[in-house]
């Protein structure tokens, strides 16, 4: 196998307004190698591959591209060059073929018939990589999983060496993942060079060949899988020790709070995201949710909140059933709700700090009397919230869009505890966030622990679920694996039942 | 250094400036329109100043014709800030003026119960009009800019319909009309002009009715909130049913009364469509987006489009031009403001090139 | 009173031109649609292309420089809706509601010294030599129509074509489905929609020419008659399709011929005989005239000229029903301004 390096990329630097997103970043990759780009959220991953994929020009720094020096313009630059990206939201136009997906990206497609000769190659080259798919059907008839393999061999119709999967594994089942990690090695042994995004450290040590580590925009390190365990490597993408679990659980209670009894629940694809769920939750407890993106979880935070419907079983709220209310009615029966997406939900950006306060308790008194508003009393309630919650804001008539991602998470957190709720639903709280703002997060979360509600925290974030949570539940295709107090549980445990092995 | 373009909120005197700005740039368009009409373009604004503003008599065609305007386009931007564009407004007055005519022709009532009932019954009709939209906009997510249009035809045929059939005159003579109204259903205008001050009055206690409710009012907050993104309106628990069908009821009704004003202060009939309404629906779109949201601000914008629906007369009369000149003239300033956005959102600013350091947020 | 079935035969014909503006403006605005951008102004686009048509026609007796002049003029109208849509990425609907005032006020302006002339060259109609003679179907498709009639349908059968079995359709198509996808597989998004707005105006350029140039050779305000917007409404009645396109154009073309054809027919009459008030239709009025016939039900054109409103909301919302059901649907970025660097 010969290892002539594809790609190198020196001093990579890229700014947007307020953020520096990549500082100095050297990367490199050889032919016949995975290459992992490891970091959080945020770290700078996605940039720095929008940059070799021509999406971005970077600031400043120098690629090399087989031996040539390169700038990008378009994708359609990169692309030339054999640069191939499987993205994490797909590429793919819904309605049309596969076929005609491919072809679109093509350029020698004929003008009349475009799909007529493709549609041997794309059976052979799938059956080659193990990467079959119709080329007839279309992309809304595909799962997730199919759906990837597409655009994997859109890329390699191209003709590309050199592929970008984007956290690729966030959308597969764990059979789909071993299956993607058989087409890398085969892709692998055709001097094809693997760039693989992640933030799993379990993936990368199985595929990798080297590793790099970004955060907060900068290189950590390069180094070989070989060379390297998880331990190290999670020490590197998080910059500071991991502590050991701080927190000791209190004295269970046996309360049940909320009760879920042979839930079923369909997503919005119109399939059983939730199966034949039951679990309790316990007064003053947290319960973390552990499961690969996509395995349920959006749809028990949501039905739990009101935003949609269980279509069988039944769901209690202290042995009264909730499972026809909405989000109106669930506020006030005293359930809080830490959406995922802050920005588009938690907030309405383009109206202000003040007005975003009381978004979900401005039609009770005092902020409301009858049909109209107490700006008075409003008014009052956002300063008492600013000065608890140490909000900066240059005032609280500001548009809440203008604010930092901590800031405004700072605004619904104040919101969303300040009625003392019975039960939490906190969705990813710290997601994208930085130290400070994950601290408060995490302490407020406590806290509220501490004065006996009951919280139910989803996160991606092992480290995060095995810090806060008293019990750890897991979710597998819809299914609720298992559910065990945190004491009881492994890293090994919980990453068998994400699989789908109970 | 370098520049860049950043998302930015233009404050208040920079939008009204550039609203300005978005008229005037309409305006000298139409000098050479003027010029290629053999008209010299400064003594036909002359003309037109002095047939608008130069009596009292013009004066109140400006505020006559400023009253459809403003009671549309203040029901227009309770409409789209929660997003519902409603492009119906024109339908909607026909749909007041026939039931206020209905009111008028049919009903008998004692004098002094008249013209409220006739006000009455618009407003509903007008709601009415607005109501089957939004209702399939809510339930079954129908694009409510191509109903609203076709409820527009639908209202153009069914007057035409009611004064070619079963609401003909009498004593018409052929003409397509209905009878005219009693007296009694005649609102009054102020001496010497065709001004019917009630209507006038009425439109401004929409206006501060509606700026009221949009700041200090739950469904207000709830409109609001459900514009800016629905999502969070979901998440806030916010009924999209209720308040789009609530909305709509109040903004066609606003119209449904701009309906009522033109047959009871002008017409004294049910008349043709396009007597009832010169476009004044159409041209209430204008009012409200160059309002930007502002209710109180409708009644500059409202006045604004006034003087150039009177001065379509002036135009007529005095300089020989069709009155399609209004049609152009609103035409461009409609262009010229959706020219002019960006400039609303979008701000040319130096940036330094070196950041401080700083965690990325939302890596996309 | 002429025999019903060539009372239905020449009713099929007139639809038939009828319909030929209708399907121009409508396969343009399907062009445009597909590639993700509303084009509110096609009346406006139509009525000006119809008084230059009719000017220049009067002008210099050149149908074929009439004919292109109007178009030219429509697609320079749908470039300004394209620049403020695509490059400002300003509202699409308010751009083409204001073209369409725009365009009706301009027209009106223009028009004011030709109203009520006629044309004395108008665009000639043909008969299809040998299909004409067909007994029945001849005089209805065949015998007196324009060429543009037939030039409409052809052009929607290669339409089509293009659409669905040529690279330039689906780079089209994914540019309205997906922009982002098209964008990532290096195809220039913007170009793609100015090119298929233009076209869309050219179309309705061709529409707006129809009318005063063939259908009825003469100028007059507004007489475009709302024809602009059933054609939008024929673009979502035929699912954004080129050949249902043509069904749609007919179906809508005939409403319209019949609410003119109708006008003032008398259905029937009330009459009261000894056994209290009956309905009497025509061919009965025989024998009921020992009865006192008294009002009579005469067909409204008003209200058959309001069905194809009624039919359009009634087709949006059967549309928005199978909504998500694959095939059918608005393309999926139909409205949407695309930004590229979007972060």
């Amino acid at each position: 196998m010969q290892h002539q390096t594809l790609l190198e990329m020196q001093g990579i630097s890229k700014s947007f307004p307020g953020v520096l997103a990549n500082d100095r970043v050297n990367f490199s990759l050889l032919a016949g190698e995975v290459h992992a780009l490891l970091g959080e959220n945020g770290a700078g991953k996605t940039t720095l591959m929008n940059i070799l994929y021509g999406l971005y020009q970077a600031d400043g720094g120098t690629m090399v591209i087989h031996g040539k020096k390169q700038q990008f313009k378009s994708p359609k630059d990169a692309m030339a060059q054999g640069v191939g990206l499987v993205a994490q939201h797909f590429m793919l136009a819904r309605r049309h073929t596969v076929a005609e997906n491919i072809a679109l990206g093509l350029k020698n497609t004929p003008s009349l018939f475009p799909t007529r000769r493709l549609r041997h190659e794309i059976v052979e080259l799938g059956e080659h990589y193990g990467l079959a798919v119709n080329p007839d059907a279309a992309i809304y008839q595909l799962s997730p999983g199919e759906q990837q393999r597409v655009e994997i061999l859109k890329a390699l119709i191209r003709g590309a060496d050199i592929l970008i999967l984007d956290e690729p594994t966030s959308v597969l089942t764990p059979q789909e993942a071993e299956r993607l990690f058989g087409v890398m090695r085969v892709m692998k042994t055709e001097g094809k060079g693997i760039i693989f995004i992640s933030h799993k450290l379990d993936e990368v040590m199985t595929i990798a060949d080297r590793v790099s580590v970004l955060r907060k925009g900068a290189l950590v390190k390069t180094l070989n899988t070989e060379a390297t365990n998880p331990t190290d490597l999670a020490q590197l993408m998080v910059g500071r020790a991991i502590e050991a679990p701080q927190v000791s659980p209190k004295t269970p209670s046996h309360h049940e709070v909320v009760r879920f009894q042979d839930v079923w629940v369909k997503n919005d694809r119109g399939v059983d995201g939730l199966k034949s769920i039951n679990f309790s939750l316990l007064e003053g407890e947290i319960l973390g949710v552990a499961g690969v993106a996509g395995n349920g979880q959006p749809e028990l935070i949501e039905v739990l909140t009101g935003l949609r419907q269980a279509y069988k079983g039944d769901i209690l709220l202290e042995d009264k059933s909730i499972k026809s209310l909405g989000a109106k009615a669930l506020f006030e029966a005293g359930i809080a709700h830490i959406p995922e997406d802050r920005n588009h939900m938690g907030v309405v950006g383009a109206m202000s700090v003040l007005e975003n306060l009381v978004l979900r308790q401005y039609r009770y008194p005092p902020f409301a009397r009858g049909g109209w508003l107490e700006p008075q009393a409003i008014r009052h309630f956002a300063q008492e919230s600013i000065k608890t919650y140490d909000i900066s804001t240059p005032s609280m008539q500001t548009t809440t869009s203008l604010l930092s991602g901590g800031n405004v998470q700072k605004v619904i957190l104040a919101r969303e505890l300040s009625g003392n709720p019975k039960v939490i639903v906190a969705a990813h709280p710290t997601y994208g966030l930085d130290v400070s703002a994950i601290e408060l997060t995490h302490r407020l979360l406590l806290e509220q622990r501490d004065k006996g509600a009951s919280i139910l925290l989803v996160s991606e974030d092992l480290e995060e679920l095995f810090r806060l949570s008293d019990r750890l539940m897991v979710l597998f295709n819809g299914h609720l694996m298992g559910i065990m107090p945190t004491a009881e549980a492994t890293r090994d445990k919980i990453g068998m039942m994400m699989a789908g092995v109970a | 250094m370098k520049w860049q373009l950043v998302r930015q909120e233009a404050g208040p005197l920079r939008v009204i400036l550039i609203s300005l700005a978005a008229v005037l740039a309409a305006l000298s368009v139409t000098a050479f329109i003027f010029q290629a009409y053999g008209q010299p373009p400064l003594h036909a604004y002359q003309e037109i100043i002095k047939g608008t503003f130069g009596d009292f008599r013009g004066f109140s065609e400006v505020l006559r014709k400023s009253i459809p305007l403003l009671l549309c386009g203040v029901g227009l931007v309770l409409a789209f800030k929660a997003q519902f564009w409603n492009i119906g407004a024109e339908g909607q007055i026909l749909a007041g003026a026939v039931a206020a005519s209905g009111v008028a022709l049919f009903s008998h009532l004692p004098s002094p119960l008249m013209l409220p009932a006739m006000f009455l019954a618009g407003f509903l009709a007008g709601g009415l009009w607005g109501f089957l939209p939004a209702f399939l906009k809510i339930r079954l997510g129908v694009n409510e800019i191509i109903t609203t249009l076709m409820m527009n035809y639908i209202a153009i045929y069914i007057t035409l319909w009611l004064i070619n059939g079963p609401w003909k005159g009498q004593s018409m003579r052929g003409f397509a009309r209905s009878d005219q109204f009693d007296k009694s259903a005649w609102l009054p205008t102020l001496t010497g002009t065709r001004l019917h001050y009630p209507t006038l009055i009425l439109a401004i206690l929409l206006v501060i009715l509606i700026t009221v409710l949009l700041l200090r009012s739950k469904l207000g907050f709830e409109i609001r909130i459900m514009g800016q993104s629905p999502s969070a309106a979901h998440y806030a628990g916010i009924n999209f049913f209720s308040t789009t069908i609530l909305l709509m009821l109040i903004s066609g009704g606003a119209a449904g009364l701009a309906g009522v004003g033109e047959v009871a202060g002008i017409l004294h009939r049910l008349d043709h469509p396009s007597a009832i309404s010169q476009g004044y629906g159409y041209t209430a779109i204008i009012v409200a987006l160059l309002a930007r949201g502002q209710p109180p601000a409708t009644i500059i914008t409202a006045l604004f489009l006034g003087f150039i629906f009177a001065s379509g007369d002036v135009m007529k009369a005095v300089l020989r031009m069709p009155f399609q000149i209004t049609g152009v003239i609103s035409g461009l300033v409609l262009f010229f403001i959706i020219c002019a956005e960006p400039l609303m959102h979008y701000r040319l600013r130096r940036v330094p090139k070196e950041i401080p350091l700083k965690a990325v947020k939302g890596d996309a | 009173m002429e025999s019903w079935d060539s009372w239905l035969i020449s009713t099929f014909a007139r639809a038939l031109a009828f319909s030929t503006p209708l399907l121009w403006a409508a396969l343009g605005e399907i062009y445009a649609e597909r590639s993700g951008v509303v084009n509110l102004g096609v009346e406006g686009m139509m009525i000006i292309a119809a008084i230059i048509a009719f000017a220049t026609a009067f002008g210099t007796g050149s149908i074929l420089l009439a004919l292109t002049l109007a178009a030219l003029v429509a697609g320079l109208a749908a470039l300004l809706h394209a620049f403020i849509s695509i490059t400002l990425q300003g509202n699409q609907y308010i751009s083409g509601l204001a073209l369409t005032i725009l365009g009706l006020g301009l027209a009106g302006l223009i028009g004011r010294g030709y109203e009520g002339k006629p044309l004395k060259n108008p665009m000639e109609s043909i008969d299809v030599p040998l299909l004409a003679d067909i007994p029945i179907l001849g005089p209805a498709l065949f015998q007196d129509q324009h060429l543009l009639t037939y030039l409409g349908l052809i052009v929607a059968v290669i339409l089509w074509f293009v659409l669905y079995k040529s690279r330039l359709g689906l780079v089209l198509r994914s540019v309205g489905e997906n922009p982002k996808a098209a964008d990532s597989a290096g195809i220039n998004v913007s170009l793609v929609r100015y090119g298929a707005v233009i076209f869309g105006g050219i179309m309705a350029g061709v529409a707006g020419a129809f009318l005063s140039l063939a259908y009825r050779p003469s100028w007059s305000e507004g007489m475009t008659a709302g024809m602009g917007w059933i054609a939008l409404a024929i673009t979502i009645f035929a699912l954004w399709h080129p050949l249902r396109a043509i069904f749609a154009s007919v179906l809508f073309g005939a409403f319209f011929h019949l609410s003119f054809r109708l006008q003032g027919l008398v259905l029937g009459f009330f009459c009261q005989s000894d056994a209290g008030w009956q309905f009497a239709t025509l061919s009965k009025q025989g024998d009921a005239s020992a009865a006192i016939c008294q009002s009579s039900l005469t067909f409204s054109a008003e209200i058959l000229k309001l069905l194809p409103y009624v039919f359009t909301i009634i087709a949006l919302t059967l549309t928005s029903l199978s909504k998500g059901k694959g095939a059918f649907g608005a393309p999926e970025a139909l409205g949407l301004p695309y930004q590229r660097s979007k972060r």
